[in-house]
């Protein structure tokens, strides 16, 4: 529970001078995603602890090493969390992380991503200067939004300090209702609910059954409820805390694809095992069909694949058009000029 | 100073876009001397008038190529001088692209072209249940692109966020001509969150010329709450517990007495105009939801000491409450030849601190100032008045704007929360930044614009500028941006 940025700030700046890579960790629960990984350690774990929390401000102010369990704890001490309800791989995985990579719950469709509650952050870039954007208000136009660039940058612009996040009210009632019905008939009623006011806060599809889970006043579950039909599932939190943290049997480190794919696209005609989250824009599928051929119907349909614990990192990402990559590599070199952050994360040059 | 026709601009653009589209007559480029700010007004080199991306990619390369400025310029709406032209560049107008190219109900999208008006979007999106979240109050005016270049808000901004919360896609070109896809039509995409970067650059990083936005379900109901309270610590406190009570509100509105009494004026909504302040508090979902939050929600405002509380108690009621606060811009405006519209944000807890600032500069300056407030998210609107026919009354109310916003930094706020830097609040960027995240600032510029030709002087100070200004305002004995040199 201590502030450790100027030690890191010197870190980054001794590495600077001297050229060396520096591979930026917190306790490595997701590293997996990373194409590569190159340099000497720079670790974020010390630099943790809450800085300011000020409930009817709704907004919390943390440092990077701080686990993202111990933040949400905190919160719900005041009935209140981070909507976005990060992936926790690990019972450690920490903040920085969380929004080095980006990733989101089951309830980002409805309640929004990591970079959708991310209102500041404070960061080191590659010349070891320490630098503050954004803020802890909820509206910032000053400037150009560093703090949400750092979403999913994979630490490749800078090393992320501190980042002050929206926090929003844990809703009153949470219910989960279960139906029989195929996967295309799930999207298609997912899809629907999502077009009129159902308080709709997770959405999965798995084995010849759609979950919903609603969630708002207990009066609006109710009547939502009412409306909707269905049975209703008791085994709640259990099934959306394993679905967010790849607990469940589905997920296996033998390799999976992600596809995110507007919600609404129809079943694709790829044969294996499919598990679908979001509504249907982000869906699991576990399959020995050609990378190329997933990859490519995955485009066709406005979206992109990645390939999870897979052998070939070069699956990991799709690479990123030509012209659209030369711009990520000078905002590269915007930030890191020398090259020493996290080098290789998201692509072999990037 | 306009154009010749003669010039090597001119000819390289009349070889592939008419005549009728290229305007050089001063007459003709008088409509564009200035945006919504009007204290600055400036005629460009020429206006041009696009109606496809390769005429917009055209016109980069030319500019590219004999190293003219260009503009961009939606509806012209800016309250921060984002469009104002400069004086040897040219003006890229983007009215003509003014289609809604696609709405997708299913995936509950639209695709439209940045010269689309705001409110258009959610009138085409209304057949489908479906509409576009972020209100500014210009909406029947400014275009989306205008809104996703200055990340416009609105007053339902807490609940449903800003306009980088509601894109999902782009397409922009850049100055030299290269055009880029940012975002996808699904809810990531690989790579940097360049959409967040470009979404608020103010036109610094490239010109967009699509955007696909997010459409959400109208809600079944919005029920509107008035509060009146004799005191502004009152009015805040009752704010802060509304959300501890677990609700975030579609909209939440205070106004000061001076606001209040304004759009009384103008709007006759009945407003209480011996209150210090009004809360306006909607809720808006299923009948439901909101029958239950409104409860609650009276119940808040009863025990944080409100003197009055009225309840819509039906639609054409609810949009009386709301005339009011739509008016008070106007309203104001009726009060003073001029008015100066302020933009920053707070931490809400200081509101009472703030607000009693404004009032000891407002007497310092001897200029009057109402205040309208998105209580919800912070964001402070002061309306300074002023006479722009008195000389020195302009840059006298400019100087009492500047020390607000330089207060709202010094609590822990921005400069601005919805209109953008522009040229307007250049100065106060020295203030909200240091150098190096200043310095930061310009080499993500360079990575897009190298030469820097896209809406120079704008968004962010250079150093030297800042550090000129540093001298002026030192603060404690301590010296802005130090490691510069004076001069």
């Amino acid at each position: 529970m201590s502030d450790d940025s100027q030690q890191l700030a010197q870190q980054v700046r001794d590495a600077f001078e001297k050229k060396t890579p520096l591979s930026i960790q917190g306790t490595q629960s997701r590293s997996f995603l990373r194409y590569s990984e190159h340099g000497n350690k720079l670790s974020t774990l010390e630099h943790s602890g809450i800085v300011a929390y000020e409930p009817t401000e709704l907004v919390i102010t943390v440092r990077a090493g701080t686990s993202i369990a111990s933040v949400q704890d905190t919160l719900a001490e005041h009935k209140q969390s981070l909507a976005f309800d990060p992936p926790r791989f690990a019972q450690s995985g920490t903040i920085g992380g969380t929004v080095a990579s980006g990733l989101s719950g089951p309830s980002r469709p409805w309640m929004g991503a990591v970079r959708d509650h991310v209102l500041g952050t404070r960061i080191i870039n590659g010349k070891g200067d320490i630098m503050s954007f954004g803020g802890q208000v909820m509206k910032n136009v000053a400037g150009y939004d560093v703090s949400r660039l750092m979403c999913g940058a994979f630490g490749t612009l800078g090393v992320i300090l501190d980042v002050s996040f929206k926090v929003l009210p844990i809703p009153e009632s949470s219910s989960t209702l279960v139906f029989e019905y195929d996967a295309q008939n799930a999207i298609d009623h997912v899809n629907e609910w999502s077009a009129q006011t159902v308080p709709l806060n997770g959405a999965c599809w798995s084995a010849g059954k759609l979950y919903i889970r609603l969630s708002g006043t207990d009066a609006g579950v109710k009547t939502a409820i009412n409306t909707i039909g269905g049975d209703v599932y008791t085994d709640n939190d259990l099934l959306w805390d394993e679905l967010r943290d790849q607990k469940n049997s589905f997920f296996n480190n033998a390799g999976y694809w992600r596809l995110s794919l507007p919600p609404a696209t129809p079943v694709l005609s790829i044969e294996g095992e499919w598990l679908l989250d979001w509504g249907g824009a982000q869906r699991w599928l576990k399959s020995s069909e050609h990378p190329d051929k997933i990859r490519q119907m995955t485009v066709e349909r406005g979206g992109h694949a990645e390939h999870w614990h897979g052998k070939d990192k070069n699956l990991l990402r799709m690479p990123l058009d030509s012209i659209v990559h030369r711009y990520h590599k000078n905002l590269k070199d915007a930030f890191d000029p020398a090259h020493i952050l996290n080098n290789h994360a998201l692509y072999s040059d990037l | 100073m306009p154009i010749s026709q003669s010039s090597q601009l001119y000819k390289q653009l009349v070889q592939q876009l008419p005549a009728e589209r290229l305007l050089v007559s001063s007459e003709s480029l008088a409509p564009y001397e200035c945006d919504g700010l009007s204290a600055y007004r400036q005629l460009p080199l020429m206006v041009v008038l696009p109606v496809d991306i390769e005429e917009v990619q055209y016109i980069l390369k030319v500019c590219f190529s004999l190293d003219v400025p260009v503009v961009a310029r939606g509806a012209g709406t800016s309250l921060s001088g984002g469009a104002l032209p400069v004086e040897t560049g040219v003006v890229l107008s983007l009215a003509k692209f003014n289609e809604i190219l696609s709405i997708d109900g299913h995936n509950r999208t639209a695709r439209v072209q940045p010269g689309v008006r705001n409110l258009a979007i959610s009138e085409a999106a209304k057949p489908y249940g479906l509409y576009y979240a972020p209100d500014p109050s210009s909406q029947i005016a400014c275009s989306i692109g205008g809104n996703v270049a200055e990340n416009a808000g609105g007053v339902h901004c807490l609940k449903y966020g800003l306009t980088v919360h509601n894109i999902l896609e782009l397409k922009l070109l850049t100055i030299e001509g290269d055009l880029l896809t940012i975002g996808s039509q699904a809810l990531d995409s690989p790579g940097y969150d360049l959409l967040a970067l470009m979404t608020g650059s103010e036109g610094m990083l490239g010109i967009i010329t699509e955007i696909t936005v997010k459409l959400l379900p109208i809600p079944d109901t919005a029920r509107v709450l008035l509060a009146a309270f004799d005191d502004i610590e009152k009015a805040g406190n009752a704010v802060a517990n509304i959300i501890a009570a677990g609700i975030i509100p579609a909209g939440l509105e205070m106004m000061d007495n001076p606001s209040i009494c304004a759009a009384e004026d103008f709007i006759h909504a009945g407003y209480p105009t011996d209150a210090t302040a009004i809360l306006l508090c909607e809720l808006d979902g299923t009948e439901s939801d909101v029958s239950s939050q409104l409860i609650t929600v009276k119940q808040v405002l009863e025990h944080n000491g409100a003197t009055e509380i009225r309840i819509a108690e039906d639609e054409a009621q609810r949009l009386i409450f709301w005339a009011g606060r739509k008016s008070a811009f106007p309203a104001v405006g009726r009060l003073a030849p001029d008015y100066y519209c302020m933009d920053g944000t707070i931490p809400r807890k200081h509101l009472g601190t703030v607000l009693k600032r404004i009032n000891e500069l407002s007497l310092e300056h001897g200029l009057k100032v109402a205040n309208v407030f998105h209580a919800g998210d912070g964001n402070l609107h002061p309306l300074i008045l002023y006479d722009a026919n008195n000389p020195g009354e302009l840059e006298n109310a400019e100087h009492f704007g500047g020390k607000i916003l330089e207060h709202c930094v010094e609590v822990g706020g921005s400069i601005t929360g919805e209109h953008g830097v522009g040229v307007e609040k250049i100065d106060q960027m020295c203030v909200q930044f240091q150098t190096q995240e200043l310095e930061q600032f310009h080499a993500i510029k360079h990575a897009f614009d190298p030469a820097g030709l896209l809406n120079p002087g704008k968004a962010v100070p250079e150093l030297h500028r800042c550090a000129e200004l540093g001298a002026m305002h030192v603060h404690h004995g301590q010296l802005p941006h130090p490691e510069l040199e004076r001069f």
